[in-house]
């Protein structure tokens, strides 16, 4: 024991890191922070650790090269006892870490933890909520499959909309003319060099502030911010309502510490590591891109805006979100910190978090792709061509060959671009249907050059049919009064 | 005593030491700057660019549009598969060839050509384009990339070797559909 004392002595001779680790330790946090509130900072950064861990292991049989760096992650995953598992804690690791960061971030603004004096640390914080996402896309990369391969062209894409110097940061990003060895390179040294290292100086400044400004103490509605008086009455509310930080408040963060990695460990055990999709070969078209889900709502954004806003919210909208995010302390940095009491606060995240969640869940689906192997895989209802003349049978198979069931549902199956078309004779008459499949519009490719008369009469002969059973048919009722009727339907229905 | 006046001796020898090591860290900016930006300037400068042969025109049947592949022009030992890349060709008919990228003007993921509607699709926005390009319908701005082209000794070459993207002048190069 006197040994282990000595040793000790000796290291503090040298290091003096006694006291200031004391300070840390005991400093006394108003005691009302010891809430499951408080935990998710510490949680953030306990799974950064995890990542840290998990990107060393990973690292020691990654190969960074275009060309083998699919290969490397199959030797993980089937040939290196437990590469699987520890490529899925990584995986898992990172889906967790954005979304406690995220968590933490909404606890912070609806605490009021902003405000003065914390200005800083909330601005810091902004800026590892960006590390974060940078280190989630840079991670996806490093998959390099077939979703990372089209998931650079596609940042590639978007850069390359900047003005001016679009090219030229689309060949800096690619380190070369096209998506190759050179880009999985760089981006190995971004998200192993360059982000990480940001997000530790980052985190350490973060927590340093924490530290020197004292954690937010648990918002009262009523008890406003003062830039005069606030530091006066929170070291008041210490001194006489306050506990040391270590034992009192840091027991929560430790067993929320053991739930997260043990949800992580369960994650990562049951659903298994991420991918690798397939190859990233270029030749291989036959591929449907998708972005992990933290960018999920962003691939939605990209579908429903219009063309013309495009390049205006890609290029515009990040950088006035990021700016609002980081004026907020200085436009509401005194004042009222509770959320009872800040509707508009409330209101704004709520409107964020359902605008995000309803985008992502479009995304799960993605309504706006056609359905690639619908014509062929997805068959005609057999109800809808009961009863049906041979004319209309041709049509359904004309409707099937020319793909129109990729864009269109019938039944259950197919496309959801275009509107399903299971009821389409109520809507439109048989002109209207004619225009429409010949002329396109709204939205839909002109099939004029590609089908002959024969086709198109059988297809709207087809479409007309499509009409529920209690319910005719669009008629022109202009035409059949200038012209007398045809059809028989339309007929029984014309008034005399 | 002028030392803390700020214009003694020492000073002076600071304020020197601080400009040496400028003129020492500009010296060595002007090479790490230029490797930085190696990957712009040869882009710029001699041009990515440059003839590379996809197959013999009689390998193309006139009226249809078929998937080739060709290695780009400027690789590095590491890109393997990488540098290969596909291309959509579509033979009008004798010599008339149009050559697309399978990059889609939106975003970038590759099309797929269904002969049968005569599109082009893309998997990711829903973009479609008819089969000589032009924009059919969906989100992009513009018809499909096409690749310069050069017919000699009965051999299609194109001018490739970038990765095709909208740039910023995307909304600017918006082609009528054709009137069906």
């Amino acid at each position: 024991m006197r040994v282990i004392g000595s040793i000790g002595d000796w290291f503090e001779h040298r290091l003096q890191l006694a006291a200031p680790i004391r300070d840390a330790v005991e400093h006394p946090v108003p005691r009302n922070t010891a809430s499951w509130w408080y935990v998710f900072g510490s949680a953030a950064l306990i799974v950064f650790c995890l990542q840290l861990a998990t990107g060393i292991l990973l690292a020691l049989v990654y190969v960074p090269s275009a060309d083998e760096a699919w290969s490397s992650l199959q030797t993980l995953n089937y040939q290196v006892a437990f590469g699987w598992f520890v490529r899925a804690l990584h995986g898992w690791g990172s889906n967790f870490m954005v979304a406690i960061v995220l968590i933490h971030m909404v606890q912070v603004f609806l605490f009021g933890a902003y405000k003065y004096p914390r200005e800083l640390t909330w601005i810091v914080g902004v800026f590892l909520l960006l590390t974060t996402l940078g280190m989630a896309f840079t991670g996806q990369i490093m998959r390099f499959d077939q979703d990372a391969y089209w998931g650079l062209g596609i940042g590639a894409s978007i850069a390359s909309r900047v003005p001016v110097a679009g090219p030229a940061i689309v060949s800096l990003m690619l380190g070369g003319p096209i998506i190759a060895g050179a880009t999985l390179s760089r981006f190995f040294t971004l998200h192993v060099f360059v982000v990480p290292g940001t997000l530790i100086v980052l985190v350490c400044l973060h927590v340093l502030m924490v530290l020197k400004l004292g954690i937010n103490e648990w918002p009262m509605p009523g008890r406003l911010v003062r830039r005069a008086t606030y530091e006066r009455d929170y070291h008041e509310l210490t001194r006489t309502a306050g506990a040391p930080f270590v034992p009192y408040a840091v027991v929560k963060d430790v067993f929320f510490a053991a739930f997260i990695l043990l949800a992580v460990g369960a994650c990562a055990w049951y659903f298994g590591p991420f991918g690798p999709t397939g190859r990233p070969d270029p030749t291989i078209i036959q591929t449907v891109p998708k972005p992990d889900y933290f960018f999920l709502w962003m691939y939605a954004l990209l579908s429903l805006l219009p063309p013309s806003l495009e390049t205006p919210a890609l290029l515009i909208g990040p950088v006035v979100a990021i700016a609002a995010l980081l004026l907020l302390p200085f436009l509401s940095g005194e004042g009222e910190k509770s959320w009872k009491r800040r509707p508009i606060a409330v209101l704004t995240v709520t409107l964020i978090a359902m605008t995000l969640g309803t985008f992502t869940h479009l995304a799960s689906y993605a309504p706006w792709s056609p359905h690639m192997n619908a014509w062929s895989a997805d068959p005609v209802p057999e109800r809808l061509l009961r009863g049906s003349t041979a004319l209309q049978r041709q049509g359904a198979l004309v409707f099937q060959a020319k793909q129109c069931r990729n864009c269109h549902a019938l039944g259950d199956g197919g496309g959801e671009r275009g509107p399903a078309l299971d009821q389409v004779a109520v809507r439109l008459t048989q002109d209207q249907l004619i225009r429409q499949v010949i002329q396109g519009g709204g939205n839909m490719p002109a099939y004029g050059k590609n089908l002959s008369p024969a086709e198109t009469t059988a297809l709207v002969a087809f479409l007309g049919t499509l009409h529920p059973a209690n319910q005719a048919p669009a008629r022109d009722a202009s035409r059949e009064l200038m012209l007398g009727t045809t059809g028989t339907e339309a007929r029984a229905d014309a008034p005399r | 005593m002028s030392n803390e006046t700020g214009f003694g001796r020492r000073a002076l020898f600071m304020k020197i030491g601080m400009l040496v090591n400028g003129a020492v860290a500009t010296a060595l900016a002007v090479p790490i700057v230029q490797f930085l930006m190696s990957s712009v300037t040869r882009g710029r400068a001699d041009g990515y660019l440059s003839w590379v042969s996809i197959g013999r025109v009689s390998d193309f049947p006139e009226g249809e549009t078929r998937l080739a592949t060709f290695r780009n022009p400027y690789e590095t030992p590491t890109d393997g598969k990488t540098a290969d890349t596909a291309c959509w060709v579509r033979r009008i008919e004798g010599d008339q060839f149009q050559v697309f990228a399978v990059n889609c003007a939106h975003l970038g993921c590759p099309v797929r050509w269904f002969p049968q509607s005569g599109l082009f699709m893309c998997p990711c926005h829903g973009g479609a384009y008819y089969r000589d390009g032009s924009r059919a319908s969906g989100p992009p701005e513009r018809g499909l990339f096409e690749y310069p082209i050069k017919i000699e000794d009965g051999v299609l070459t194109i001018q490739a070797g970038e990765l095709p993207t909208p740039g910023p002048n995307a909304a600017l190069a918006t082609e009528k559909p054709p009137c069906a």
